[in-house]
């Protein structure tokens, strides 16, 4: 069972760009991360604050509506953030080629 | 009482008895009515008490005269009015006295009322005609009670009602008295007057009142008596009462704010870890989560959505100049005419700070035989670094002066004003120009002085006191016992981030400054020297100071008095080639920290800024400045690397290790030792925009590592045609070096561009090029300084082109990099995979050799066998062919093509 964990976790870290990897639980402390500790631990404090608002805003807006991926582009990378109810898969990706 | 109802609505049967008697009038008694049973219909019914006297006075004694079968008893009136005189108000029939007075008849009915019907004893029947009924029918009360009953059942016989004379009840009386009469006579007035006074117009004329006689009526006023009095004492009250007042305002609220925040996140054990990554749940999650994942980093990969390519397709804008130009423009050149000796520049150090100040340290230009034949004329002549300055190309501003050539030397980056230099002797010398700042950094303003007269020709323009170049004495210079043996060749100053101590630990610098150094010198030792005083120093003996000590001039400053002459270096560390006595000669050394310098400019002049207007200089401090409870650095990469006199490369430590068998401090075993240059290595460098590429130029050739890649360079050139002898970094383009050749030539490298040739090369002077250095000053102005043999500084423009990068080079320099470190592994995999094929095809060739002798016979035969079996079908499909043999029906067509 946790080979199936760590087995996707490579395979996404293994995409081409990918800067780092990392899971969170639903309080934002960090479960797995291929980043080193302060850089995970901040990630995952303040993107785990922002998926809650975009969620909460998705959802005050239309009650049956509910986010189901959350991607900030900024100049040098790509966050992605894959929300649940219990964890949160947080990517971040340099896409430029 | 007894009901009212039937006996007040029979018509007959009324029992009636009456008395009547006369009554005497009493006047104030008259208006008390007499109580009769009006009420209930029988208004001549006067009940009455008789008490036991009066009813023996008239006979009527209850159970005597009035008995059951006769209640009634017969009473005159004149008796009663007797009675009347008698008794007056005692007497009994009193209240009925006027319904006596008024009885017509003689003779009253008083009947006994046995049952209280009317409320009292007896009762007076007040009229005649009651008499009469009472009278006529005494006997049968009860019969016409069942009489009335039964009469009521049978028919209602109608009888007119009779009328009867009206009887006066005693209403005229109060209509008479209601009634409204004349009281008085009605007076009649008759007022007369003569018509023609009627209408007649009125004229109205004033008339004092007082005048005339009772004309007016007035009120005067009068003292009245009532108000004379004055109060001389008031009564009044008081309470006292607690003032409450009501006041409000508004204050500024001032409320605590967090001016910072410090914590610490939570975080999950381990084992906590471990449990996640069994659960379930997570590992559904992550199959949903990255489906989705994957999808959007795939779109990433496949394309870049936010480019935009309009802007990606314009380079840079704002061009100075022609775009095409590429050359480097001769600006300035300097040359110090007042020393005649023929000098070589051998190195050069741009003022971190004030524009257009450069310093070039200058050494006498002869071999090693002839520098130990003229060392008696040499000892006289001083050995300098001159300070230029754009503004004036022929007198130096600052002339530093050092016990012998300096060979390196290098401005510490915290203070400009402090200059280390390390001299051909070995000895590191130590400047402080603080007093002097103020003469260099006005150069600018050198206008005033071209004013003046300029028509002097230029060798009487020398002793003008005005540009008296000073000649400045160093400050200290190191122990000559315990440092260098050899020319120093390379100064470094240390970061001012770290220290490091005797075991070489790396601290934190709680100083801010940078006080430390390294140097390497030709005699195989790198040393680490602090320019604090350190005091595990065993105290010299008294004599030898007396010795030492020489007499100070008054102009030198005492920064560094502690150090003159005593100074030690911290670490000495020994590049041994094992155990051979010829050990590896350090020429450059290059450490991680280097690369900062180059960029520092804008940290330099706000430090210091800070330094002037603070109130200690800290380099004035230096006694104390050793602190003890330093916080160690962790992680700190110690190594660096060094080239060397033969043309190797060296990536080594510096922290020292305890050898376990002599107990002293041993420098650790080099990590890597490259040979690629066949020549001396002079350029050792981290590129300014990467941290861990480093150029190394020597020989023919030059080469690009990257730190931590131990197979190779990345990049190494073939031989060039000449001897490199001088190189640098771009400061501003990644992928761009200058390389100095010995033939005056400057070599431009764009490894953009070309990597197996220079992108340009262009001529500068004649002579072998010693040293390079570019600067920038603005995003629009750089310079490059170049040196050469006869001692002479060019100061050359770099264009627009070579100076500006070109956009994503940053990236792609990064990416040319990768791409070679792959190489490199590709390489080495290849290698591999050559030496695996090596052995493979040799196996196989030893096994063809044995796999021909291993045939068995049987295997022959079979083979034998197989080919003749292959020669008669063939023989056989030829003659079919050539149609001799009859081929066979079942044969289809198709079988014969």
């Amino acid at each position: 069972m946790q080979a199936e964990v760590e087995e996707t976790l490579k395979r996404i870290q293994s995409h081409k760009g990918v800067m780092g990897t990392m899971v969170v639980n639903a309080e934002g402390i960090p479960i797995r991360t291929t980043l080193d500790n302060s850089t995970t631990v901040q990630y995952a404090g303040l993107l785990h604050q922002l998926t809650m608002k975009a969620k909460s805003t998705v959802r005050d807006i239309d009650p049956q509506n509910d986010l189901t991926f959350l991607r900030i582009r900024s100049k040098k990378h790509e966050i992605m953030v894959a929300p649940d109810k219990e964890y949160l898969l947080i990517v971040i990706q340099n896409p430029c080629e | 009482m007894a009901p009212k109802s039937q006996k007040q609505k029979s018509a007959g049967g009324h029992k009636n008895t009456k008395r009547s008697k006369t009554k005497q009038i009493l006047p104030d008694r008259e208006e008390v009515e007499p109580v009769t049973m009006e009420s209930m219909g029988h208004p001549e019914i006067y009940p009455l008490v008789l008490t036991t006297q009066t009813q023996e006075i008239f006979n009527c004694r209850i159970d005597e005269d009035v008995t059951d079968e006769k209640p009634y008893k017969l009473i005159k009136k004149e008796d009663i009015l007797a009675d009347f005189k008698n008794r007056a108000a005692v007497s009994d029939f009193y209240p009925v006295k006027k319904v006596i007075q008024e009885y017509p008849g003689d003779d009253l009915l008083v009947v006994y009322d046995k049952d209280f019907r009317y409320g009292l004893n007896f009762y007076l029947i007040g009229t005649e005609e009651g008499k009469e009924n009472y009278l006529n029918r005494p006997e049968v009360p009860e019969e016409q009670e069942e009489y009335k009953e039964h009469t009521s059942e049978d028919l209602y016989i109608y009888k007119p009602p009779i009328s009867k004379p009206w009887v006066s009840l005693g209403s005229e009386k109060e209509i008479d008295e209601e009634s409204v009469k004349e009281s008085a006579k009605q007076i009649t007035y008759m007022i007369s007057r003569k018509r023609s006074e009627f209408g007649a117009p009125v004229k109205f004329r004033d008339q004092n009142a007082s005048s005339v006689k009772d004309a007016y009526i007035e009120c005067t006023a009068y003292p009245d008596k009532n108000f004379i009095v004055k109060q001389l004492e008031k009564d009044v009250g008081m309470q006292v009462v607690p003032k409450v007042k009501d006041t409000s305002t508004q204050t500024r609220w001032t409320y605590p704010k967090n001016a910072s925040t410090q914590y610490y996140p939570r975080e999950f054990s381990e084992e906590e870890k471990e449990i996640f990554g069994q659960s379930k749940p997570l590992i559904d999650f992550l199959n949903n989560a990255s489906i989705s994942v994957e999808i959007a980093l795939q779109q990433n990969e496949i394309m870049n959505t936010f480019i935009d390519d309009w802007k990606c397709l314009a380079e840079e804008e704002g061009t100075f100049g022609d775009k095409t130009d590429t050359h480097l423009k001769e600006y300035q050149s300097f040359t110090d005419l007042h020393n005649l000796t023929e000098n070589m520049v051998t190195s050069i150090s741009w003022h971190p700070t004030i524009y257009g100040l450069i310093a070039v340290s200058v050494a006498i230009r002869l071999s090693l035989e002839d520098r130990v034949h003229f060392s008696g004329k040499l000892l006289l002549q001083p050995s300098l670094i001159l300070f230029w300055s754009f503004s004036d190309p022929i007198h130096p501003q600052l002339m530093l002066e050092s016990p012998d050539d300096i060979f390196c030397f290098k401005f510490c980056p915290s203070d400009p004003n402090i200059i280390a230099g390390g001299c051909i002797n070995g000895q590191i010398v130590l400047w402080d120009i603080t007093a002097h700042a103020d003469r260099i950094e006005n150069i600018k303003t050198g206008g005033s002085r071209s004013k003046k007269a300029t028509l002097k020709p230029m060798f009487l323009l020398e002793p003008d006191s005005n540009k008296e170049a000073t000649y400045i004495r160093h400050c200290a210079v190191s122990s000559i016992e315990n440092g260098h043996k050899k020319v120093i060749t390379d100064i470094h100053w240390l970061s001012d981030t770290f220290e490091i101590n005797r075991m070489g630990s790396v601290f934190e610098n709680r100083s801010g400054i940078c006080c430390q150094l390294v140097t390497c010198s030709a005699d195989c030792t790198i040393c680490f020297w602090d320019i604090r005083s350190q005091k595990a120093l065993t105290p010299p003996p008294i004599e030898k100071k007396k010795e030492e000590s020489i007499e100070i001039p008054f102009d030198v400053p005492s920064t560094f008095l502690h150090l003159d002459l005593s100074w030690k270096p911290l670490i000495k560390i020994r590049l041994s080639k094992g155990e051979t006595s010829l050990d590896h000669c350090p020429t450059k050394i290059s450490l991680s920290e280097d690369h900062l310098l180059y960029k520092a400019q804008d940290k330099i002049l706000a430090q210091s800024k800070v330094v002037k207007a603070g109130e200690m200089n800290p380099y004035h401090d230096l006694e104390g400045a050793l602190a003890n409870n330093l916080k160690p650095i962790e992680d700190f990469c110690t190594k660096f690397f060094v080239g060397t006199e033969e043309g190797g490369v060296i990536y080594t430590d510096w922290k020292m290790e305890r050898d376990p068998e002599t107990g002293r401090l041993m420098a650790k075993k080099p990590v890597n030792l490259y040979a690629v240059h066949d020549g001396a290595v002079h350029t050792v460098q981290r590129s300014p925009f990467y941290k861990d590429i480093i150029l190394t130029i020597g020989g023919w050739n030059l080469a690009i590592w990257k730190e931590g890649i131990t197979t190779g360079p990345l990049l190494q050139s073939c031989c060039a045609p000449k001897r490199y002898t001088a190189g640098h970094w771009s400061l501003t383009r990644p992928g761009v070096f200058y390389i100095g050749r010995e033939d005056g030539y400057i070599d431009i490298w764009d490894l953009l561009e070309k990597t197996h040739e220079p992108a340009q090369s262009q001529n500068i002077c004649i002579t072998m090029i010693t040293y390079i250095k570019p600067w920038t000053f603005t995003a629009k102005q750089q310079f490059i300084a170049i040196a050469d043999y006869y001692g002479t500084l060019h100061i050359l423009e770099i264009p627009w082109t070579l100076s500006h990068p070109s956009t994503n080079e940053a990236s792609s320099m990064s990416y040319y990099f990768e791409r070679e470190v792959k190489h490199l592994e590709y390489v080495e995999q290849r290698k591999k995979i050559r030496e695996q094929e090596k052995k493979e095809m040799e196996l196989e060739l030893e096994k063809k050799k044995t796999k021909t002798y291993q045939k068995s016979k049987e295997q022959m035969e079979a083979e034998l066998k197989a080919d003749y079996d292959n020669y008669l079908e063939l023989e056989k499909n030829t003659l079919i062919n050539l149609g001799l043999i009859k081929m066979p029906e079942t044969m289809s067509f198709m079988d014969l093509m």
